[in-house]
């Protein structure tokens, strides 16, 4: 199962909703050390999050938070034109047929971490065939693009600062090519089950 | 285009184009100020606006605050209220088939732009299916015209293009192929597409052709 919910629905999925945005704290505060906000209840939110994003959501085996992922659209506020345009030479990407992607977080008590990490990208797939967008856009460091190549879905490289372990990137995947079969088989979900996500109404 | 009554006469039109009956672009801009231009027969527009329906349509309340392209047969009608405003607006001339696209604009600006037509679910599967990117991409382009109208100006400051975006199009001017392009600017052709979306979006451009006929006229390309 996987979830899609906007940032006004949350509240349905109390569980969810908090275990997200507590991994979230644990994966870029405490593990990466960005420099995030954390509030006293060790949840990470940022104004994105008060833009009603869309919410991907895979729940862990016991049916709580197992990863998720967030998307707006770019014709409105987004992270790659307002924080990272630098790295694409300071060219603002706006389309409506084109999404970004951000805080990708999995949390550290999934038991298949690796296989939580393929739902969501082929539950991202799926969306973004479904309503017809060209690309998904991220920002990424160094170990997530290699995550993302053991997947089987590497972005397109836009644009890159620092080197090594300490590089970000900004990056483009394009749905219309999204391996569906491939991520479906590294996320252990038959397509027909994938086609059956419940996308939001 | 630098009226709101050419903004009406290019929505009209945009039915003989798809051969459909209906198509509705609404905004709702930051200061809460409603606008809409729409082919629903006057009538039933002042009803609608008389009998306050924007509180229990479906598709109002089902798209506010969303941003992906929904069919209508996905909303929520089951309520006896909306069950019957469904009834009254098929009875007034709307088709029972319709497909809204919500746009978020800047500073909260909110719009919704729809297709409406009267067929059986097969036939507009097709009809959604083959054109959703084209009426998305309508859909965005009405809404900057609309805000470009309302702010009193003919265009807005139009957005710089990128050196990649105007090497896409001087590349794509000269007569190359995508693949040639995408090769020459050592990117993949998925990348080049996005260049050129982008910079097709910036210069308010129909097509491709278009934005490269538009960057030149500009003075933004020369080949």
């Amino acid at each position: 199962m996987i979830y899609y919910i906007y940032g006004d629905e949350l509240d349905d999925f109390p569980d969810l909703r908090d275990g997200m945005f507590r991994d979230r704290a644990r994966q870029f505060k405490e593990r990466l050390g960005w420099s995030v906000e954390v509030d006293a209840l060790g949840c990470e939110h940022d104004e994105y999050d008060a833009l009603n994003p869309l919410y991907i959501i895979a729940p862990s085996t016991d049916g709580g938070h197992g990863g998720s992922m967030r998307f707006l659209p770019t014709t409105g506020p987004v992270m790659v034109n307002e924080h990272f345009s630098h790295l694409n030479n300071d060219v603002k990407l706006v389309s409506p047929l084109v999404w970004e992607c951000t805080r990708f977080c999995l949390s550290p008590q999934d038991h298949v971490p690796k296989r939580t990490a393929a739902r969501l990208m082929l539950a991202a797939a799926v969306m973004g065939q479904r309503f017809r967008l060209s690309h998904a856009v991220g920002v990424f460091d160094a170990p997530m693009q290699r995550v993302y190549r053991a997947l089987g879905w590497a972005p397109d490289i836009l644009g890159r600062s620092g080197v090594g372990r300490d590089a970000i990137s900004v990056g483009l995947w394009a749905f219309d090519n999204a391996p569906l079969s491939r991520l479906g088989s590294r996320a252990e979900v038959p397509l027909s089950v994938a086609e059956c996500w419940r996308i939001p109404r | 285009m630098k009226t709101f009554d050419d903004f009406q006469r290019l929505v009209e039109s945009l039915r003989g184009i798809f051969q459909v009956e209906h198509f509705i672009y609404h905004s709702v801009n930051s200061a809460g100020e409603p606008y809409a231009a729409l082919t629903y027969a006057p009538e039933w527009v002042d009803y609608y606006l008389e009998r306050d329906f924007g509180r229990i349509d479906p598709v109002v309340l089902g798209c506010f605050q969303r941003f992906h392209p929904v069919d209508w047969k996905c909303l929520d009608w089951t309520g006896r209220a909306a069950r019957e405003f469904l009834k009254e607006a098929i009875d007034a001339g709307v088709g029972n088939q319709g497909f809204s696209i919500p746009i978020r604009g800047p500073n909260g600006q909110f719009a919704l732009f729809t297709v409406n037509d009267t067929c059986r679910d097969g036939a507009w599967k097709r009809f959604t299916e083959t054109h959703v990117r084209d009426l998305i991409l309508i859909a965005h382009y009405l809404n900057q015209k609309a805000l470009e109208i309302e702010r009193g100006t003919d265009k807005i400051a139009s957005q710089k293009l990128s050196p990649r975006e105007l090497d896409a199009l001087t590349l794509l001017g000269m007569g190359q192929s995508r693949a040639k392009a995408a090769e020459n600017l050592s990117i993949s052709e998925h990348t080049l597409r996005v260049y050129i979306e982008s910079a097709r979006f910036k210069l308010g451009a129909a097509n491709t052709t278009h934005a490269v006929a538009l960057a030149m006229a500009r003075g933004k390309i020369i080949l």
